[in-house]
């Protein structure tokens, strides 16, 4: 943080229980959430220091003190503030000064009891290391004027810096703001007493600062908070001028000089300055007038409404809240000459702040979601009047065209990517899911795009990639192709996507990297999008020879890995036998009992947010965002099961089997000779350490007798409706966060599933007792691998595990022809109920698997290497 | 033994520091962990309740020949400051060993030893003296995070028995003999807090200025610590010690430590002294940086005149601190400007008021 002359610092006044009534009753109440949440408002409205004071009679001060600044300590937007720790009694102060990490401020000390004390307390304060306030007050008691409290300032500055060796920047006077205007005349001068003792200290005292607590001037108006308000801003505009430096004020109050009604303000300043000896009767019949008009300011939230439309449009831009935004939209777009320019104006002012905040990693992506939300519905608004002007257009930093591939349903991180690019002003042209390449490339010459971006999250859309990139070339195509989503990578991007396309081609590995990838590719100066194209595409190469040169030879083949197969001893094994044979549907799976059963790590992970649940609620850097998205999640979740919007269905079954090899045949009855099924496994071939085998799912199935599982479940029957109610608001937030969270409660139904299949409908473990992070952490017998997935790479087994499960009638599911689950929110697999089954990757195979797997499958090894095409390490 | 006059050495540290670019040891653990020790090794015939393997402070007193050893090997590599064997010996981190009684006794011990290397050393070569630094590690236990997720506001320690066992430690170490303290590895702000409040006491009671060193350590790349403090917020939380050192150590290696050297070096007006890991550990959690990579690095920063002095953590050995201070050699110290009167406060951020 830059060393700022700050022009006069802010010092929170809420959470002191001497001033607030509400803190106080908060803290006797023992509500600190609440409390908690005064401090929060503080620092928000603009507080650079809080003030924390728990100086009542019914309260343990010490204890009060200590609770909450230890509570608030956990709170990173508050506690990134200095705190002034504020009693009038030592060992409240010292109770406060061992709860502290920061350099805080002591307020006060002073020489009320004589200098002896006051030396061992600055000294203790010196000790803890905090800056102190020193109040004018001696022996004789509390200076009311300019000479008394000029005479105590320069005596105690003496003694500190001469005397203990204070340095004198860390010491704070508080020459003491008085009552003004109470009737008393003796009271008329107290403005003027501060103002000039002010000039005075400061002259003589070099170093030192000077504060004041400036809602006491105006105690004789309580009640009458604008005339309060304005008193507030009349003094401190000339005691500032008079050098001081910041006081106890309630931040985000203050009126603005110049924009204090002029008689108003005269009225205060004849108080203020004592020019006049009728000003405290004039004042007062002034006052009944203003009472009221600012009454309803009161509040935090109605504070910024009073700005000017501009600074509401950022605010509500930054903050996400979409209350005001229709009106103050409307109110720019009647205030400037064309609706395109309060877009381009005011708008996107607002959202570049939002990016460069996005961009010093001071908002998170949940924050700037709700942002782009609220840009959304400001042009929406501006929409019609724009399309009625017939404007050419805005000039965005260029256009984007975004679509999942064809066969491949997932866009949360798509659209997570294109909110982000709009907030930087990008023109964002999303075709949605399952787009054939003729469709995509169509949009990008039908709307002269910039950059196409291709989106996919399972294995066989990097296929579907390679496919766009081909056609792209074919048909002469020169933008640059971004690719992104969860199964690609630089290294499957460099490798098989880059060298098809003559174009820049570039992966994107997250919605924060979107925004720089684009940026540069569409750098007005052309050399500089050519500089990145050409060092993204020298690295790709350096990938490419790298691997050229590779580690090839590592890959066992196909007959040395069979025979390095896990062997488990099968003579004497009696499998466990399931419940039943055969499958058995849910049809209406209750989704509390899924809620509870929740993973939400990847849940913050779909948001970019780092950290393991419940941890990262605590996380010093996102925690407040985990936080409210976790809240706003919550929320959701709880209208999707009382509302019932969303519908689980599923399907399980148990069939008789035996090992072949590395496949398993399924047989409809026990003695198994009618035959249902074979599934083909694949085995892993990387070289590896002695004693550790080449695993393959099929290993864990006896060769004699056994029973494997299937299930296939869905979280996703009834989000479409919903989603287009999003859609239609222009609400980008709540439609990633209800796909988001179908898909957590699709993997907490598999999860559930999975248990009750353990427990009972299997039955193997009937013991079982493992926590939520047990479960997790899959500290449980057996393993439920998915096709597709590491353990059985292999997508297209999809099929026959739905035909087996009868998974389009019994649970509502289809697939596309890249084996993509619709609904979305879904998930299938087998289960294996060996106890040494576990999860593992198959990784790279040999040309020999990949020949054996066609010839199992009875296909062209064309098809076999284009199914498998992600694990090929030929 | 005859009373050390430390203020006189730490100005004798400041003189050597505007000449050349002083090196300090590396650590101790992980060169004890060479010596394979056995449950015997730790205990060398002395009885305890409790297994002592892995408690490598008690070999102070158990195994002296063994920490002397180490110190002679870092004397060997060039290093100025060595410190004290004493990362937990306090009571708090020897309860894990069922000996939090014994922490004055293997202060003492811990600092005698090195003492003797030390004299030793300056004896042999009195151009170049040595300085023994008595070294307060973090303790196992924070004061500003609740350990309790539900419970915020919950501590597992108090301030004062932080102190309390703080002053223990640093009793020990001045009766045997150091001439600085260092508080180092500091992840949490207020147990150093507490630390620099025992060490005012024990200078008030013994009626001496104590020379301190700090050393603040990071806790994630954002380059936060515990508590959630930046470098600069922690340094102004710390400067009214005036430690004749400040700086980072641990946390990662050279290339993530740099922006936060580079962040400090400008609002520091002391010393300033880095110890960083040997870069970061593999998957099996060992350091493999070599030590001419760390050598190379750290000469980096003493190119841009950032340093003052600087030594090693985790994962380096005596080769390490060799190369570093064969690296520095003849490369000229840090100067600092002298920063301009304001009010300097921090929270989690530092905020300075001109």
């Amino acid at each position: 943080m830059p060393e700022n002359r700050a022009t006069f610092i802010n010092i929170g006044e809420r959470t002191n229980v001497t001033g607030s009534a509400r803190f106080k009753k908060l803290i006797l109440d023992g509500d600190y959430p609440a409390a908690v949440e005064v401090a929060r408002q503080q620092v928000e409205a603009g507080a650079q220091i809080i003030d924390v004071n728990m100086d009542e009679g019914l309260l343990d001060a010490e204890k009060a003190m200590e609770t909450f600044l230890k509570l608030i300590a956990a709170e990173p937007d508050i506690a990134r503030v200095p705190i002034m720790i504020d009693s009038s009694k030592w060992s409240v102060i010292e109770a406060g000064l061992k709860c502290v990490a920061g350099k805080p401020v002591v307020n006060s000390i002073s020489m009320k009891e004589g200098e002896a004390p006051f030396i061992a307390q600055a000294r203790l304060v010196r000790r803890y290391g905090a800056a102190v306030v020193v109040m004018a007050f001696d022996e004789k008691g509390q200076a009311d004027t300019r000479a008394r409290k000029v005479e105590i300032c320069r005596r105690a500055y003496d003694v500190l810096v001469n005397r203990v060796g204070f340095p004198a920047e860390d010491i704070i006077f508080d020459p003491n703001i008085f009552a003004v205007a109470t009737g008393i005349e003796e009271h008329n001068n107290y403005g003027v007493d501060f103002i000039e003792a002010t000039r005075e200290i400061k002259a003589t005292c070099p170093g030192a600062k000077i504060s004041g607590g400036v809602s006491n001037l105006s105690f004789a108006f309580r009640g009458n908070e604008p005339v309060r308000k304005a008193m507030h801003s009349v003094f401190l505009y000339h005691a500032i001028r008079a050098g001081m430096d910041m006081g106890i004020v309630n931040a985000g109050q203050l009126e603005v000089y110049d924009q204090i009604p002029a008689e108003l303000r005269d009225a205060c300043e004849d108080v203020i300055l004592n020019r006049r000896d009728d000003s405290t009767e004039r004042l007062l019949e002034l006052a009944p007038k203003y009472k009221g008009t600012g009454e309803a300011a009161e509040t935090q939230d109605a504070e910024w409404r009073s700005w000017p439309v501009e600074k509401r449009l950022e605010h509500a831009l930054v903050k996400g809240m979409d209350q005001h935004i229709v009106e103050d939209t409307e109110e720019a777009r009647l205030a400037i000459a064309r609706p395109i320019e309060v877009i381009e104006g005011p708008l996107m002012a607002g959202m570049n702040v939002v990016g460069d905040l996005f961009g010093a990693g001071k908002m998170f992506l949940p924050q700037v979601v709700k942002s782009a939300r609220v840009m959304k519905k400001a042009v929406a608004h501006l929409l019609p009047f724009i399309e009625a002007e017939k404007s050419a257009g805005s000039r965005s930093k260029g256009k984007i065209v975004m679509a999942t591939v064809k066969g491949d349903v997932h866009d949360i991180g798509k659209n997570i990517v294109g909110v982000v690019l709009q907030c930087n002003n990008f023109e964002v042209i999303d075709l949605g899911v399952m787009v054939p390449f003729q469709d995509i490339l169509k949009s990008a010459n039908d709307n002269k795009a910039d950059l196409i971006g291709l989106s996919g999250l399972i294995t066989p859309s990097l296929d579907e990639m390679v496919t766009v990139a081909e056609e792209m070339t074919r048909q002469g195509f020169k933008m640059p192709l971004l690719i992104g989503g969860a199964t690609t990578s630089r290294v499957h991007t460099a490798l098989r996507i880059a060298p098809r396309y003559a174009g820049p081609t570039v992966h994107v590995l997250d919605a924060s990297r979107a925004v720089g990838v684009c940026s540069a590719l569409t750098s007005e100066s052309g050399d500089q999008a050519r500089d990145f194209a050409d060092k993204v595409a020298a690295e790709y190469e350096a990938i490419r020879v790298e691997r050229a040169k590779g580690d090839k030879e590592k890959l066992a083949s196909l007959a040395e890995a069979r025979a390095n197969a896990l062997s488990i001893d099968w003579a004497g094994f009696e499998a466990p036998r399931p419940a039943f044979t055969g499958t058995r549907v849910f049809a209406e799976y209750p989704l509390h009992e899924l809620v509870e059963r929740i993973d939400w790590t990847p849940f913050f992970r779909a948001w970019e947010l780092a950290g393991t649940y419940p941890a990262i609620l605590d996380d010093k850097v996102v925690g407040e965002t985990a936080r409210k998205l976790h809240a706003d999640a919550r929320r959701m979740l709880d209208r999707i099961v009382r509302e019932k919007w969303l519908t689980a269905k599923g399907v399980i079954g148990f069939w008789p089997c035996r090992s072949d090899g590395d496949d398993v045949v399924l047989f409809e009855d026990e003695s198994r000779t009618r035959k249902l099924s074979r599934l083909h496994f694949l085995r892993q071939q990387v070289a590896k350490r002695a004693g550790r085998p080449n695993m393959c799912l099929a290993d864990f199935i006896s060769p004699q007798a056994d029973w494997i599982g299937g299930f296939a479940v869905t979280a996703g029957h009834g989000i479409d409706a919903h989603l287009a109610r999003f859609k239609a608001d222009h609400d980008d937030y709540s439609d990633i966060l209800l796909k988001a969270l179908a898909d957590r409660l699709a993997e907490a139904f598999a999860e559930r599933l999975h248990e009750r299949v353990r427990k009972t409908l299997w039955g193997y473990a009937p013991e079982e007792a493992l926590s939520n992070d047990e479960l997790v952490r899959e500290d449980y017998r057996g393993t439920r691998p998915a096709p597709g997935y590491p353990a059985c790479p292999d997508h297209s087994q999809k099929p026959e595990l739905f035909r087996l499960l009868n998974a389009g009638q019994n649970a509502g599911l289809a697939l596309t022809e890249s084996f993509a689950m619709v609904p979305t929110a879904a998930v299938s697999g087998y289960y294996f109920a060996h106890p040494q089954a576990a999860y593992f990757g198959v990784a790279r195979i040999g040309r020999d698997q990949v020949e054996d797997y066609a010839r199992r499958r009875g296909v062209t090894v064309e098809q076999a290497e284009k199914w498998l095409s992600p694990n090929i390490g030929y | 033994m005859t009373a050390i006059d430390r203020a006189a050495k730490a100005d004798l540290l400041r003189r050597i520091g505007e000449e050349r670019i002083l090196v300090k040891d590396g650590p101790y653990g992980s060169m004890i962990q060479s010596y394979r020790l056995d449950e015997e090794g730790f205990r060398a015939g002395r009885s305890f309740n409790h297994d002592q393997k892995g408690n490598n402070d008690l070999l102070n007193l158990t195994r002296p020949e063994i920490v002397g050893e180490i110190c002679n090997a870092y004397i060997d590599a060039g290093a100025d400051l060595l410190a004290t064997n004493t990362f937990n010996a306090n009571a708090i981190s020897l309860a894990d060993y069922g000996i939090a009684g014994m922490a004055r006794e293997v202060n003492l011990a811990a600092a005698r030893v090195i003492r003797a290397c030390a004299d030793r050393a300056t004896e042999a070569r009195p151009e170049k003296p040595r300085f023994v630094v008595g070294a307060l590690g973090p303790t196992n236990k924070t004061l500003s995070v609740s350990p309790d997720v539900n419970d915020p506001g919950f501590r597992a320690v108090s301030f004062d028995e932080v102190k309390g066992i703080y002053r223990e430690q640093i009793d020990g170490l001045l009766d045997g003999g150091v001439d600085f303290i260092l508080i180092e590895t500091v992840f949490d702000t207020l147990n150093a807090k507490a630390a620099l409040v025992a060490l005012d006491e024990a200078g008030e009671a013994r009626g001496e200025v104590l020379p301190v060193m700090v050393s603040m350590t990071l806790t994630d790349l954002a380059g936060r610590n515990l508590a959630g403090q930046t470098v600069e917020a922690f340094w102004h939380s710390v400067r009214h010690a005036k430690p004749i050192t400040m700086g980072l150590n641990c946390s990662f290696g050279a290339t993530e430590l740099h922006p936060y050297v580079n962040a400090l070096n400008p609002k520091v007006d002391s010393m300033l002294c880095v110890y960083p890991n040997a870069g970061l550990p593999n998957e099996l959690g060992q350091y493999d940086e070599p030590p001419e990579m760390t050598a190379k690095l750290v000469r980096g920063w003493a190119e841009s005149g950032w340093l003052n002095v600087v030594g090693g953590c985790c994962g380096t050995t005596p080769a390490h601190i060799k190369a570093i201070a064969g690296a520095v050699a003849g490369i000229k110290p840090r100067r600092w400007r002298t920063l301009p009167p304001a009010l300097r406060l921090s929270g989690m951020e530092a905020a300075s008021f001109l």
